[in-house]
């Protein structure tokens, strides 16, 4: 019970950075890969799995071009938006229960660092003063205001359990508790953050990444006037994100494979295990995009107040089990 | 019976045609492996349009090649232009490629974009795409053949 020592240790810094270069190399190969599964499903042959790796390499060697009436705020925003995934994700037990600054890992933390970003981008997304760019923000903030309390609930839901709030704290519990994975409040919790993960990393049925048509875009809109390397920033800082959040769904339910200790062979092994859970986690998604079409714009929130409701459920559950 | 037939489809050979041949570079301007464009259609019959969907379609898989179409010109690295450039449409051409950063490289596809084709006499048809910018890759036939559209964007990125 509660969370682990406070010292930082070498080996849980090691950790932390492993975890980063994770995210930041497999967050892109991830999109790859679901990429790979629709068009496999759609039949067409697909780009390969390291296409995003070759999009950003790209981008980063273009030109820098602006916005004629941009400001400040559409260069700051992309390092803002890596950055805030790259700590979460550093802070967030992935590989590993005990990462360096494991106590600071609180839910609330991680929660309000990704939602950093997400205001950071919705800024951006105001900033040169374009149409589709303001509708966008305003559509990706609706959404994010009704997630967020969803996401908040759900993993107040597992941490009745535990009774802590820190996430590897959380994770650590599981493993010495395997029961707890099957229990109600869990499940029910599970299908509030898929949810939330699905509608907060645009995906469908909340927002299709890949259209072409601006009215119907949420999170691609705020995007559309960066261009080369700050475009290359944003679409690493989105894929790291959608990998952050996988990883950290299917930790907090199917934790086993997560290095308790950090020395010797643990580190690697769990890190196997995290590409393997988070890969099948996003073949799944992808089936599931496949099969689906985006929802109406008004029915998101529809959508959203289930997964909250799913997650009001879970702590009665939570409540009246322990 | 859905979901079973999804899981199917996963494991089923792509119906997707396979390339006669390698890919042979078509401009000097190279993109290994990655190429987003931006369509523009500067006064097209639509011809051209059915042909590059289909490019993209299951059978030719323009996608595989490392090619998208992406929504916006500052995402993009080229224009892929239709059409001869009619009076309604010089103006956001020439805006749309400005905003497309460096190195960038123009496509024109189709008869129309190369040399004004059918519609060259027309009354609002203002030039031809070399008149407001040369194109670096010409793809012609009216409406050229998708897998001609695959193979010159193959020549841009060289897989």
């Amino acid at each position: 019970m509660g969370a682990a020592d406070t010292s930082i240790t070498a080996m849980g810094v090691v950790a932390s950075l492993l975890q980063v270069a994770a995210i930041v190399i497999g967050g892109p190969l991830l999109l790859g890969l679901m990429a790979k599964v629709r068009a496999r499903v759609e039949g067409r042959v697909g780009a390969p799995i390291h296409q995003p790796l070759l999009d950003l390499r790209k981008q980063m060697r273009k030109e820098r071009i602006h916005a004629e009436h941009s400001s400040a705020v559409l260069i700051v925003v992309p390092f803002v938006f890596v950055s805030t995934a790259a700590v979460a994700g550093a802070i967030a037990p992935l590989v590993t229960t005990r990462p360096a600054l494991a106590t600071s890992a609180d839910i609330l933390v991680i929660v309000y660092l990704l939602l950093a970003g997400s205001v950071a981008l919705a800024l951006a997304g105001l900033d040169a003063g374009t149409a589709f760019g303001g509708m966008g923000s305003s559509r990706a903030m609706t959404i994010g205001a009704l997630a967020e309390p969803a996401l908040l609930l759900a993993v107040v839901a597992m941490s009745i359990q535990s009774g802590t709030s820190n996430v590897p704290a959380i994770v650590a519990d599981t493993l010495n508790h395997p029961g707890w994975s099957a229990s109600p409040q869990r499940l029910l919790s599970l299908g509030a953050l898929i949810i939330v993960v699905v509608a907060e990393t645009g995906r469908i049925p909340v927002d299709n990444p890949s259209t072409h048509l601006e009215l119907t875009m949420i999170h691609e809109a705020m995007t559309l006037e960066y261009a080369g390397p700050e475009l290359g920033l944003v679409s690493l800082g989105e894929s790291m994100r959608l990998g952050l959040l996988l990883a950290l769904t299917v930790n907090l339910f199917i934790p086993w494979g997560v290095a308790e200790q950090t020395g010797g062979l643990a580190i690697p092994l769990g890190l196997a295990v995290l590409i393997a859970k988070v890969a099948m986690l996003g073949v799944l998604i992808s089936l599931f995009e496949v099969r689906s079409a985006k929802l109406r714009l008004f029915q998101v929130p529809e959508l959203l107040a289930g997964a909250f409701v799913l997650a009001m459920l879970a702590i009665v559950a939570g409540l009246v089990t322990t | 019976m859905r979901s079973r037939s999804v899981v199917r489809s996963l494991f089923a050979k792509p119906v997707t045609e396979s390339p006669p041949r390698p890919p042979s570079a078509s401009t000097e301007k190279r993109f290994p492996g990655s190429l987003q464009l931006r369509h523009v259609d500067a006064g097209s019959c639509n011809g051209c349009e059915l042909e590059i969907t289909s490019a993209f379609a299951p059978t030719y898989d323009a996608a595989q090649f490392g090619v998208r179409l992406v929504a916006s010109p500052r995402h993009a690295d080229g224009l892929l232009v239709t059409g001869v450039v009619t009076r309604n449409m010089s103006g956001p051409l020439r805006k749309t490629l400005e905003a497309v950063p460096n190195p960038r490289v123009v496509v024109a596809c189709g008869d129309c974009a190369i040399n004004g084709g059918i519609y060259s006499q027309g009354y609002g048809v203002e030039s031809t795409l070399a008149d407001v910018v040369q194109p670096d890759v010409v793809i012609p036939g009216c409406p050229p053949h998708p897998s001609a559209i695959v193979e010159s964007l193959r020549g841009i990125t060289e897989r």
